[in-house]
């Protein structure tokens, strides 16, 4: 149940800390996020720069890089994904425990970018795995990542934990392995998960 | 420097029967070029890196061409005996004609090297080496015993056109992964069709994608292949 926000500050006031579970359980989750230290192209440059001392993405609970994915929360897709390496990010995703969210960082992750018309590059990684928040840019500057590191706190915030809309961790029906893409003699085989491609866009009206 | 022509007489004299043809460069560069007999490339390139007067021991680059069978038209004269009446009477008569012929010069593949001395401070020297055909008969003697840095760049060759460097010691695929059967910088590939969904096509992108929503429309699916169902896509294409 929430509770009604000029009587939680009026309590504060009183020295009284009114919450609810949803609150204080979205609250931890948001406030510590371990990105996964991994990046792929130029893009991990400008991630590399954000988690540094000008930019600081400490500042949002985000500074602990894993270098395992067992260990981590988030994963930054910093760069473009060759065909030769999707696999190998599908499974680094499938590896990670829930809950666990994705950020596509730069024009690559969202589109294959400037490589859009070749033949080695994934037009996009939400072609096998959910994506939380896709940043544009080619580069994106830190403050971009920051912003889409806001953004995704935002959305981890407003998630409730019962319902439809629950997150897919406390959904026991929900898809927890992505298929990995098999390298196959022309292409990557199947060339998108059904699953999770094409993207629905929400409150997007015809 | 000496010139292509003087290195090619330099190798001639050096590898007997080495085979090596001159290529002109016609264009304002002049980069003339050396292109090798298969057969003797390797005692040539052994005698481009270890003559003390041209010491070519360093290897810039390695690439490759994809010629494709060409058909060539061509006017030839042809001489023919038509029957003509003239002045009421039959007669046969020979007669020139040009006629237009169309042959097909086959297609092949080349691997070219760019060639600098350090030593000597001269370069760069371009040679190449042509295969057979482009089809089954694709195999070129490996430059990289003589050269260690053609190693990396004939895999690359190997992985993108298709040549078959016999004598390399470790030729596999360097940029496709293993298991790819297609050489994607040969003219004639054909690329995977999965970029027609693209808000702001254009040019060959935007023929297919137009060719694509014809098919679409044909079929009246939803879209192939995953591809149209996204609300991205309510774009018009008819530009």
């Amino acid at each position: 149940m929430a509770v009604d926000q000029h009587l939680k500050i009026e309590l504060g006031k009183q020295g009284v800390l009114v919450t609810t579970i949803e609150e204080i359980y979205n609250w931890g989750r948001r406030s510590s996020v371990w990105p996964m230290q991994f990046g792929l192209a130029c893009c991990a440059i400008e991630m590399i720069a954000t988690t540094m001392a000008r930019y600081d993405l400490a500042r949002f609970g985000a500074e602990v890089f894993r270098p395992s994915p067992r260990q981590a929360d988030l994963m930054i897709v910093s760069g473009t994904v060759t065909k030769k390496m999707a696999p190998q990010v599908v499974r680094l995703y499938n590896q990670m425990a829930e809950p666990r969210y994705v950020i596509a960082m730069g024009a690559c992750a969202i589109s294959g970018g400037p490589f859009k018309q070749g033949y080695n590059v994934l037009k996009g990684i939400d072609r096998y795995i959910p994506v939380d928040v896709h940043i544009p840019g080619c580069p994106p500057r830190p403050e971009a990542l920051i912003q889409a590191f806001i953004t995704l706190q935002k959305k981890i915030d407003g998630q409730h934990l019962t319902g439809a809309d629950r997150p897919r961790h406390l959904d026991a029906g929900a898809q927890g392995e992505f298929p990995v893409p098999e390298q196959g003699e022309h292409d990557l085989e199947p060339t998108s998960n059904a699953g999770v491609w094409p993207v629905q866009i929400q409150g997007l009206r015809d | 420097m000496k010139s292509a022509e003087e290195i090619k007489a330099a190798i001639e004299a050096a590898v007997p029967g080495a085979g090596v043809e001159f290529v002109p460069n016609p264009g304002p560069a002049a980069e003339h070029s050396l292109r090798l007999a298969p057969a003797s490339a390797v005692a040539v390139a052994t005698f481009l890196r270890d003559d003390a007067d041209l010491a070519f021991d360093f290897l810039s680059n390695v690439s490759g061409v994809d010629w494709p069978d060409r058909e060539i038209a061509e006017k030839v004269k042809v001489a023919r005996t038509v029957t003509k009446t003239v002045d009421g009477v039959e007669q046969s008569v020979e007669e020139t004609v040009e006629e237009t012929r169309k042959r097909v010069e086959p297609g092949c593949l080349e691997a070219v090297y760019h060639l600098y001395s350090v030593a000597k401070k001269h370069g760069p020297l371009v040679i190449r080496m042509k295969t057979a055909n482009r089809i089954d008969q694709v195999e070129l003697p490996s430059l990289t015993p003589v050269w260690r840095a053609a190693e990396f760049q004939e895999r690359e060759v190997f992985d993108l056109y298709g040549i078959i460097f016999t004598g390399h010691p470790d030729l596999r695929r360097l940029l496709m992964w293993e298991g790819f059967k297609d050489h994607p910088m040969r003219k004639d590939y054909v690329e995977p069709d999965d970029y027609e969904y693209e808000p702001t096509p254009h040019d060959h992108v935007l023929k297919r994608a137009q060719e694509r929503r014809a098919a679409e429309a044909a079929l009246g699916t939803e879209g192939l292949r995953g591809c149209g169902t996204n609300k991205r896509e309510t774009v018009n294409y008819e530009l």
